[in-house]
C-alpha cells in the first residue's frame, strides 16, 4: 500500500473523560455482495460476513461491518491484504472496491466518549441500543460517517478523507465545551 | 426529531438519516417511446400531492442506503408504516388511519403531557 500522509497525523486530544487520536492507516474494501457469494467470500476473508443489521464481526487483524442489505465494509490492519484475498475469486458475483485512502479513522474513548459524539450523531449510543460490536453508517454533524463501538467507552469512526478536518474539529469543539 | 423506522435496518432512526423522495408506486410506462406526450407528463410530472393519507418514497441515504416506503399523513406529518420497496401498498385499518389524524381545530396542536389530577 502507498504511504500516504494521514490528514490528521500528530493530532492528539485528551481531557477528562474523553481521549480523540486519528487511528492509523488501514485497509479497507467496500464490499457488494449477493447470497451466491457469500460462502466463497468468508472462506478467502477468513470470517463469517455479519448478517444482521448493526453489527460487526472481527478476526484476527480484520473487522466486517453490515452497512446494508448487501453492503459491508471490510477494515483490516495495514498489511491485511484484503484485496489479494479478494483476487483469488473468480466466477462469484460480488464487487470488491478497495478505498483504503478514501476514508480516515479517528477513536474516541473515555467516558465522556458518547456524550461527545451525541453532539454530533443523532444515534441512541446507550449499551442497549449500540452494544460494543455494534456499528452503523450515521451523521456526525454535516458528515456521513460510520461508527463502531469497540469497546464500552470506545469508538472507532470512519469519515471521508476530505471530511475529516471538519469531523476532527466539531469532535474538539464538544470535548472542549463540556 | 423525526423517527423514522427503516424496514432493512429493523429499527427506527434519528430523520437526519434519510432523505424524502417523493410519490411511491409510480409506475414507469412500459412502452416509454410510444406514449403520448400527454401521458408522458402524466408519468413524469403530475402528482397526487394529496392532503391526508399519502404513500411515500424514502431512502435510507446515511444508513443502509435502501430506497423503501412510507405511509403518512401529509398534514400531521406522522408515520403510519414503511414496507420495503417492491412491496404492495399496505392495508390500512381506519383505527390506523385515525392515530395519525391531526389534532381537530380548536384543540391544541400538543396535549399537555401532565394530566389534570398531576398538575399543581
Ligand atoms: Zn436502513
Amino acid at each position: 500500500m502507498a504511504n500516504l500522509e494521514l490528514p490528521l497525523q500528530s493530532r492528539m486530544f485528551a481531557n477528562d473523560g474523553i481521549a480523540i487520536a486519528p487511528i492509523g492507516s488501514l485497509e479497507r474494501v467496500s464490499l457488494r455482495a449477493d447470497d451466491s457469494a457469500f460462502a466463497s467470500i468468508e472462506k478467502v476473508l477468513g470470517l463469517t460476513l455479519p448478517k444482521k443489521p448493526k453489527t460487526s464481526v472481527t478476526k484476527d487483524d480484520r473487522t466486517a461491518l453490515w452497512i446494508g442489505p448487501d453492503e459491508w465494509l471490510i477494515l483490516g490492519q495495514d498489511n491485511a491484504s484484503l484485496m489479494q484475498a479478494f483476487g483469488k475469486l473468480r466466477s462469484q458475483k460480488f464487487s470488491a472496491v478497495d478505498v483504503s485512502h478514501r476514508n480516515c479513522a479517528i477513536q474516541i474513548s473515555g467516558e465522556n466518549a458518547v456524550m461527545v459524539l451525541n453532539t454530533g450523531c443523532p444515534q441512541d449510543l446507550s449499551l442497549k441500543a449500540f452494544p460494543v460490536g455494534a456499528c452503523s453508517r450515521t451523521v456526525y454533524a454535516k458528515a456521513e460517517i460510520i461508527l463502531l463501538r469497540t469497546g464500552e467507552n470506545e469508538f472507532h469512526l470512519e469519515c471521508w478523507r476530505s471530511f475529516s478536518d471538519y469531523v476532527w474539529k466539531f469532535l474538539l469543539d464538544s470535548a472542549t465545551s463540556l | 426529531m423525526l423517527l423514522i423506522h427503516c424496514p432493512y435496518c429493523e429499527e427506527d432512526r434519528p430523520e437526519l438519516e434519510f432523505h424524502g423522495a417523493g410519490e411511491a408506486h409510480m409506475e414507469r410506462p412500459k412502452n416509454m417511446g410510444d406514449i403520448s406526450p400527454e401521458d408522458f407528463e402524466k408519468f413524469f410530472f403530475i402528482r397526487e400531492n394529496r392532503k391526508g393519507l399519502v404513500f411515500e418514497r424514502w431512502r435510507h441515504l446515511h444508513g443502509c442506503g435502501r430506497f423503501f416506503n412510507a405511509a403518512r399523513h401529509s398534514v400531521s406529518d406522522k408515520f403510519i408504516c414503511t414496507y420495503k420497496a417492491g412491496e404492495p401498498k399496505p392495508e390500512l385499518s381506519d383505527e390506523q388511519i385515525a392515530a395519525v389524524l391531526p389534532p381537530a381545530k380548536g384543540t391544541p396542536a400538543n396535549e399537555p403531557i401532565v394530566s389534570k389530577g398531576d398538575a399543581k
